[in-house]
């Protein structure tokens, strides 16, 4: 038994029908450090997540605890066996009192039998107190803030002793002040000799705390390095799956871009707790990257644009007119289109055939009374079908049933169907095997070449860097710089998501 | 061409709820050994079994499409029956002038307020639904309750009778031999076909049935198409109460439509539309609705008490549950047949 090694993952396997989340990744865990898990959506943190707390069982692979090999199969075993997690949103019962979620399960009784409430407020507030919380112990948990109640979840793991704590996104929500405070708890509980991964998108605060980082890249293995011996840029690299020492100092090839006519101006266009004001311009025929890592902004951006959500302010102009979204609607009949990130729960209506899909926001743009001529949509369905080359056994198949690219295909397809004059693309091509991936962005080439103005989000550098005459990089859901010819190279692009020194 | 129509017959979603409503049909017959089937012609009007399942089920009938459209935008609306009470305490209450006496009893007036009451129900569930975003359960439960009393109070707590032959023809009048109330399932089925086909106010329902977000982004006003079929849930339910008291010249505040949202529902679940929303067919809903009728006057024919006729249905909703079931899944309907 090597000395220190609290958790040892190895081999691990997990399938989704169809899908290899999981790719014989190891992950190992020491006693007394904090350990950040990384990588962008789909890389597989989640799902190692999962499998560890017994959510989700593993398909293959091992895991040791203490050295001896455990087998967890439910997240009861996973307490038991010393185990806690922390979600972003707390997981506890917002109606029970502070007290009671601390002890729900395993209640102090009295000698007849009955609860001890004397018993369980005293000890729920000795425990907070040693968390620096004087708070009532007795009042229902969703009077207190989020931060608080993560708090209390963290004792309550603690309690349980914990010897293992997985926070999962726990700073998400949190003020600058109140993160502050959790760093300060998990120092001190790193000093008792727990093991915790810690899950985040913020890098800052992996370089602030984490003693290692593990990330992970399309459900593989890509590292594990000490903090310090891993800069910034390497690890957006490493993220994205780029090594930065490739290309430090590299330009790419890049012709000067044309100019061109503006076509949209947004001006300080803002969603409070989302996004903040926003300025940039979208020109005809170009391909306008959003770069950025998860949750940098880039695509509430997008959405704030098409009118997805409702922006709190700002002004945006179309052709030198002034727009005003308030809902998808108002945005298609503009001329604006746009392909959401998450398509199964955004995108696709499952059962409708293939044909209604790629109909649908054509018709939502006539206008319900206005229904389409059933020999026009045979047409235009054939045609789209062709175009894009989508794979289907025929029109009326429901969309479900189509592959994951197949499916993006479709929506896409809806897209052209409106001819926008601004399509917005977030994520295309996440998911998707990599010769539809190729496919997609020749498409994506292509319209830009007629005049469409695309505005194009990916977590992936390659493409995004193969494809966009310009780059806006947004960081802490504001924009940080705006990139385009000669300045627009990998190194710079990483440079400026990574943020910070380096 | 008629093997198409055959093929299309057999492989949509009407087929099933067709053939077990035929399928009772035929055991009625049998069973009567023949009498069932018999029609007379008294008056010029035709009388026997099967003119009574239409006649007695066209109230439910009017419900079931009602209540398709609520279903299939992934709602629910039990006040149906609350709202069959309210139209019948306008219509009586108008008719004998206890309420706007300047309209002089007009029928046609009582009738026009009824079915703009049960407009005005709707949309009040469809704004609690669509707006406010209440559950439908919860948003529609509200006025199943309420809506009670409020008939209560039109009538002031009274069961109101009325004299008036034009009032009675709402549900014993007869047009070319057939039932009135005949009729008026046809000529709502036609009008709501026509408008799911027409427009494309099927798409867009079905659309948002199954995923409200996409549809969100994909340009569809899922707010509008929500509150849109609420308040024809809340006409059709109007219609129903007219037909209802009609029938006993009359208006029961406490007794018309009880319990009879569970039926519509139940119509809707028998026709195979899915309760969780998304595609949908008015015609197999109108099967729904024929086939429970059917077996309840089978069950009074048959001399068992009545009693046993919850029993009955509580079998069919379990033996529904079985064939949407995923895990069970006999699938017996074919989910790849267009909205119709």
């Amino acid at each position: 038994m090597n000395s220190g090694i609290l958790l040892d993952m190895k081999d691990i396997c997990k399938e989704y029908p169809g899908v290899q989340a999981l790719d014989h990744v190891p992950f190992q865990l020491k006693a007394g450090e904090i350990h950040a898990l990384l990588g962008e959506n789909g890389a597989g943190k989640s799902t190692l997540i999962k499998v560890l707390t017994g959510a989700e069982s593993l398909t293959s692979g091992s895991v040791f605890l203490d050295g001896k090999s455990v087998k967890v199969r439910n997240p009861l075993q996973a307490q038991h066996a010393g185990i806690s997690t922390v979600y972003q949103e707390v997981n506890l019962c917002p109606n029970l009192s502070v007290a009671e979620n601390i002890h729900i399960g395993r209640e102090p009784r009295t000698a007849w039998g009955f609860i001890d409430w004397k018993t369980m407020e005293q000890r729920s507030k000795d425990l907070l107190r040693s968390f620096d919380l004087d708070i009532d112990v007795t009042r229902a948990l969703d009077n207190y803030s989020v931060a608080v109640q993560q708090m209390v979840a963290i004792a309550r793991s603690c309690d349980i002793s914990a010897r293992i704590l997985i926070l999962d996104e726990p700073t998400s929500s949190l003020t600058d002040s109140e993160v502050e405070k959790l760093f300060s708890v998990m120092n001190r509980l790193r000093g008792e000799g727990m093991g915790i991964i810690f899950v985040t998108h913020f890098l800052d605060q992996v370089y602030q705390i984490c003693d290692r980082i593990t990330v992970l890249r399309n459900g593989r293995y890509v590292c594990t390095e000490k903090t310090g011996d891993l800069d910034r840029v390497s690890l957006v690299g490493r993220m994205i799956g780029k090594d930065y020492s490739e290309l430090a100092g590299g330009l790419t090839e890049r012709g000067e871009s044309p100019d061109r006519e503006s076509l949209m101006d947004v001006a300080g266009l803002y969603k409070s707790g989302t996004i903040s004001p926003l300025n940039l311009t979208i020109r005809k025929g170009e391909i306008l990257g959003f770069g950025g890592l998860l949750g940098s902004g880039r695509s509430e951006a997008a959405r704030l644009i098409f009118g997805a959500d409702r922006a709190d302010g700002g002004e945006m102009t179309l052709d030198g007119e002034a727009v005003q979204f308030k809902t998808p609607l108002e945005g298609i009949r503009a001329g604006l289109a746009f392909c959401p990130e998450e398509r199964k729960v955004e995108g696709i209506v499952g059962d409708l055939s293939v044909r209604d899909n790629i109909m649908l926001a054509l018709q939502a743009k006539q206008g319900i009374t206005r229904p389409l001529d059933p020999e026009e949509v045979n047409r235009m369905t054939d045609k789209f079908i062709d175009l894009l080359q989508i794979k289907t056994p025929d029109a009326e198949r429901a969309v479900k049933n189509l592959s994951g690219g197949n499916q993006q295909k479709v929506i896409l397809a809806r897209w052209l169907a409106t001819d926008p004059r601004i399509l917005i693309l977030d994520e295309p091509t996440r998911g998707i095997d990599v010769g539809t991936k190729a496919e997609i962005q020749k498409i994506m080439i292509g319209l830009a070449g007629e005049g469409m103005s695309v505005i194009f989000i990916s977590s992936e550098i390659d493409e995004m860097m193969r494809c966009c005459e310009r780059m806006v990089i947004l960081k802490d859901r504001s924009v940080v710089c705006e990139l385009a010819g000669d300045s627009l190279t990998e190194s710079r692009v990483m440079r400026s998501i990574a943020g910070g020194g380096a | 061409m008629t093997m198409k129509l055959i093929k299309k017959y057999r492989d949509g979603r009407i087929f099933w709820p067709s053939m077990v409503f035929f399928a009772i049909l035929v055991f009625n017959t049998l069973i009567s050994g023949g009498e069932f089937l018999s029609i007379t012609i008294m008056d010029g009007h035709f009388y026997g079994r099967l003119i009574d399942i239409f006649r007695n089920g066209s109230k439910l009938m009017l419900l079931a499409m009602g209540m398709t459209f609520v279903i299939a935008s992934g709602g629910i609306d039990i006040s149906v029956g609350s709202v069959m009470a309210i139209a019948g305490a306008i219509a009586c209450s108008v008719i004998r002038g206890n309420l706007f006496p300047a309209l002089q009893g007009s029928v046609f007036f009582a009738l026009v307020l009824a079915l703009a009451a049960g407009a005005l129900c709707g949309a009040w569930n469809g704004f609690l639904v669509s707006r406010v975003k209440i559950q439908p359960m919860v948003a529609t439960l509200i006025l199943m309750v309420a809506g009670r009393g409020i008939a209560q109070l039109i009538t002031n707590g009274k069961i109101i009778t009325v004299n008036s032959q034009a009032y009675y023809f709402i549900n014993g009048g007869y047009i070319l031999g057939l039932p009135f109330p005949l009729y008026l399932v046809m000529a709502l089925f036609a009008g709501a076909l026509v408008f799911t086909k027409k427009t494309a106010f099927g798409l867009f329902l079905a659309s948002s049935g199954i995923n409200e977000k996409s549809s969100r982004l994909a340009g569809i006003e899922v707010e509008n198409i929500k509150l849109l079929v609420y308040v024809f849930c809340g006409l059709a339910a109007a219609g129903a109460g007219l037909i209802e008291s009609s029938g006993i010249k009359g208006a029961d505040c406490n007794n018309a439509g009880l319990m009879i949202e569970l039926d519509a529902i139940l119509s809707v679940a028998i026709g195979g539309n899915l309760l969780t929303g998304g595609r949908f067919s008015l015609g197999a809903s109108l099967f729904g609705a024929l086939i429970i009728q059917s077996i309840t006057t089978t069950i009074y024919a048959m001399g068992v008490p009545p009693e046993v006729i919850q029993l009955v249905k509580a079998l069919l909703v379990i033996t529904i549950s079985l064939i949407q079931s995923e895990k069970i899944g006999l699938k017996l309907i074919p989910a790849k047949e267009a909205v119709s």
